[in-house]
């Protein structure tokens, strides 16, 4: 028996500005079967996702639902044609019961009076009971744990009669054993006939509950295996690719002295979750050290914790020779540490003011440029103007707002800002997402001097191109802890491939 | 699938139809767009028109022509010296308050108390002028300045704290602290305060000739418009030219980049809390001090509640803080002198909330940008 389509897209298109996010991608997905799709970050797995959910709309190409060519507009157009996705961040009213927000955007769901909320509630129940989603439908969201609040979700596109269930890396946010409970559910949506995607990159997951499993990597779908015919490792090979980029050709140093030692430490994140446990890690003076890892593993609590901004539980700090005590911003950017973080708009610069205010950020405390709490307004000015000039940032004017500049000369403002401080160490977080390959390559010059002139880098990026280019050594993180390092020679793709799987190398313990 | 029947109900953001939907194809579609953050300058024109407008269809529906109502509202607030000088007398406590809390929204505290705060600032000074009747007047008008500013502080500082330490909003202890503070103020105008030969007038005695703040000319305009001044120039030069300023600026455009500059917020949001506090009750005491000379029940007819509409109109702009207490000032004499045609002075009350309403209005819809669709 042949299994029916119910969703083919086709030759897939989706263009962000310069940037594409998808280039002729190819996807199916059969009714009664759980697709995973598996891809790091900025794969673009997300994006083929939201537009079947309706939430974008392709460049190009066509899709095909359970038999119809359809044009999504509108993720109510989607729930319409069957289509319900569970986002990652749940999209809940906090101060509504369950049953209230499964009802809410019915038509006028709260003029029909308490018998027909019973009524409601009653069929929410029989669903929900049907299919092992268990939860409180008369409490407000507000008092159900995260994973009642995931099955508040599914029954929501269930009750909308939803015959393709998409899930946002649905485990991200589970404990253990409710995602083990969360695949038994699956399994019974899949027997029902439903479709289930999932989107993840958590191998283990993709093996222990997937039929057949699409890879996506830099907007390519690569490859659609059955489970029965792969294993983790080949998923991690295919993940990672093949295609060899040569290293950038760099002078060979001296090993430098030990410019920051990281020892056994121990950060909890939000909700008391470990985010990093018993790290240690060591970067010299004049080095590129990069860090490799799928998203998630604790590299956005790593490089916190290195610029001040999140408190460690346990372990040393010490950094050019000195120990840090206490998690402070003002210290470490003090003692020379530069932070380019994550998400350059969200936390790097201040969209709404000008160069000149951007470029302050870090040194306005500083003799040159303020005296007795007032700014040097003209000297800041001048100042500005030749970093502008020296880093090559395209603006009309110093008054401009940044968020009107392009993403690349965004982050050549932010490299121009904290370059400038002449920091001993730069925690760089993934610098080059979202440019284009022109920017990178710019991105890329500006790292590969700061080492040339003896400063340290710690490259924290899911980009293993970009890690492989210029690290002269690399770490591989994974659940909080470094695995794997290698050296320059020898890091390979596949190696380190298998680390950021959590899988060991050659069947050594990892560290 | 959802069988509710969709009859041609077409929400704004919604795409238009599709070969599988029945609705209704609109050739335009409202689209959000985060990156358009700049501000238009006429949309704050065109609020207070339409609000004008809206109210005019009010005046209209009462049996009035909108246009004389208007034009009497005009000619009162601005019309004649004494309309003029009324204007600028309401205009400062207006002012003063409008800066407090534009330096709270700065850095996104939404004050709201500001109301309680100048209560608080007037009772304070006003305790100094029944416990200490016989200061001469350089020592007793800088004692009750110094009273006022630091009973506002102090109100701002009960707001603050929470929201700092706790995660309490501030827009329910600052609100709920103005009912406090005028529930004190008429306690003590009604109780121990009240002026014993003063009919049982819900007011303490007349302040003396040295408790009160020296007038220009013999006019009601009091030394209280130069507080206003100052603390105007004051709070634009720090903005732009101080350390402090700049680190206010940044806590205000983007938060998350200010820690990561290494700027503490919370101890931001307590001093900041201060001066606003405090700005209200130098208000508070300018206003017992200089206008009514007493401390009386109903001593403000909303100039915190006011100055909210005031720093929204201005933008927290400096130069727009002072048009816009100066108009708002002028609103409200406007609006007693059309009582003379029959109308409640309220009407000023349903000018104000209009205006509100239409920049909310404005800065939410400025964020969308119209598309045609394909």
């Amino acid at each position: 028996m042949s299994p029916t389509i119910s969703v083919e897209m086709s030759q897939i298109c989706k263009q962000f500005g310069k940037v594409a996010a998808n280039d002729h991608v190819d996807f199916s997905a059969n009714a009664g079967e759980i697709h995973a799709l598996l891809g790091e970050n900025g794969a673009g797995k997300s994006t083929m996702m939201c537009m079947l959910s309706g939430v974008y709309r392709p460049t190009s190409g066509t899709i095909r639902l359970f038999g119809h060519s359809v044009k999504i507009r509108s993720p109510k157009e989607a729930a319409q044609l069957g289509v319900g996705m569970v986002f990652q961040n749940f999209r809940l009213v906090q101060t509504l019961t369950a049953s209230e927000n499964i009802v809410l955007g019915e038509k006028s769901s709260f003029w029909r009076g308490a018998k027909w909320m019973k009524e409601k509630q009653e069929e929410i129940r029989g669903i929900s009971e049907k299919f092992g989603l268990a939860f409180p439908v008369d409490r407000p969201i507000w008092q159900l744990s995260v994973g009642e609040q995931q099955r508040v979700e599914i029954v929501k596109t269930l009750y909308r009669g939803a015959g393709l269930i998409i899930l946002d890396e649905p485990t991200s946010v589970l404990t253990p054993g409710e995602a083990d409970q969360l695949f038994v559910t699956l399994e019974k949506l899949k027997a029902e006939g439903k479709t289930i995607i999932l989107t993840t990159h958590k191998l283990k997951e993709v093996m222990a509950a997937a039929d057949r499993i699409s890879v996506m990597r830099k907007g390519r779908m690569i490859r659609t295996v059955d489970k029965s015919d792969t294993s983790e490792r080949e998923l991690a090979q295919i993940m990672v690719g093949k295609e060899i980029s040569p290293p950038r050709a760099m002078a060979k140093r001296e090993k430098g002295k030990s410019l920051l030692s990281v020892q056994h430490l121990d950060v909890y994140a939000e909700h008391g979750r470990k985010a990093l446990d018993r790290l240690s890690l060591e970067v010299h003076q004049g080095e590129i050290v990069g860090v490799a890892g799928v998203a998630g593993n604790g590299q956005k609590e790593l490089a916190e914790v290195l610029s001040g901004l999140l408190p460690w539980k346990q372990g040393r700090v010490v950094f050019n020779g000195q120990e840090m005590r206490t998690a402070s911003v003002r210290h470490a950017i003090e003692s020379g540490i530069s932070h380019v973080p994550e998400n350059r708009m969200k936390s790097g610069l201040a969209g709404s003011l000008g160069i000149v205010d951007n470029l302050l950020f870090k040194s306005y405390r500083t003799k040159e440029r303020s005296w007795l709490g007032f700014l040097r307004i003209g000297r800041n000015r001048q100042w500005s103007q030749e970093l502008v000039e020296q880093f090559d940032v395209k603006t009309p004017d110093l008054d401009t707002p940044v968020q009107q500049l392009s993403g690349g000369n965004q982050q050549k403002l932010l490299f121009a800002r904290e370059i400038n401080r002449q920091p001993l160490l730069m925690i760089a977080v993934h610098p080059t997402q979202g440019l284009d390959i022109g920017a990178t390559e710019g991105v890329h010059r500006l790292l590969a001097n700061l080492r040339d002139s003896g400063k340290s880098v710690l490259l924290i990026s899911e980009d293993l191109d970009e890690v492989m280019q210029l690290s002269d050594r690399v770490l591989v993180i994974y659940n909080g802890a470094i695995i794997g390092e290698m050296s320059r020679e020898e890091a390979d793709r596949e190696r380190i491939g298998q680390y950021m799987a959590g899988l060991h190398d050659g069947g050594e313990e990892a560290v | 699938m959802n069988k509710q029947p969709v009859t041609g109900e077409v929400p704004l953001n919604q795409g238009g139809a599709s070969s599988s939907s029945r609705f209704i194809r609109l050739p335009y579609r409202l689209e959000y767009d985060p990156s358009k953050r700049v501000n238009v300058w006429w949309i704050t024109i065109a609020s207070v028109l339409l609000a004008l407008i809206v109210c005019g269809i009010f005046i209209a529906a009462n049996g009035m022509n909108p246009f004389p109502v208007y034009k009497k509202l005009l000619s009162g607030a601005f019309g004649s010296s004494f309309g003029l000088t009324e204007t600028l007398v309401k205009s400062i406590p207006l002012l003063l308050c409008g800066l407090g809390v534009s330096i709270a929204y700065r850095i996104s505290v939404w004050n709201i108390g500001a109301e309680g705060q100048f209560a608080a600032g007037a009772i304070a000074a006003t305790a100094v002028t029944i416990y200490f009747p016989e200061l001469p007047i350089y020592i007793s008008i800088p004692l009750m300045m110094a009273f006022g500013v630091a009973a506002g502080a102090f109100w701002g500082l009960l707001t603050a704290i929470p929201r700092t330490y706790f995660q309490v909003n501030e827009l329910i202890t600052s609100l709920m602290l103005n009912y406090v503070a005028l529930l004190a103020l008429n306690y003590v105008v009604f109780g121990p305060w009240k002026d014993p030969k003063g009919f049982n007038f819900p007011g303490t005695p007349v302040f003396t000739a040295s408790q009160s703040l020296p007038v220009l000319g013999d006019s009601r305009l009091h030394l209280g418009l130069a507080f206003a001044i100052i603390v105007v120039v004051l709070y634009a030069f720090t903005i732009k030219y101080t350390r402090w300023g700049y680190e206010l600026r940044l806590i205000g455009a983007n938060a998350e980049a200010a820690k990561n500059a290494g700027i503490r917020i919370s101890r931001h949001i307590i001093i900041v809390m201060l001066i606003s506090g405090g700005l209200a009750g130098l208000a508070g005491m300018s206003e017992v001090s200089g206008v009514t000379h007493r401390l009386m029940y109903g001593i403000s007819p909303g100039y915190g509640y006011t100055a909210i509409i005031v720093a929204w109109l201005a933008k927290l702009n400096p130069v727009g803080l002072v048009v816009s207490s100066f108009l708002f000032g002028g609103l409200i004499v406007g609006g007693y002198s059309v009582q003379t045609l029959g109308l409640p002075s309220s009407i000023s009350n349903m000018l104000q909330g209009a205006i509100l309403f239409f920049l909310i209005a404005g800065d939410t819809i400025g964020k969308f940008r119209l598309k045609r669709n394909d």
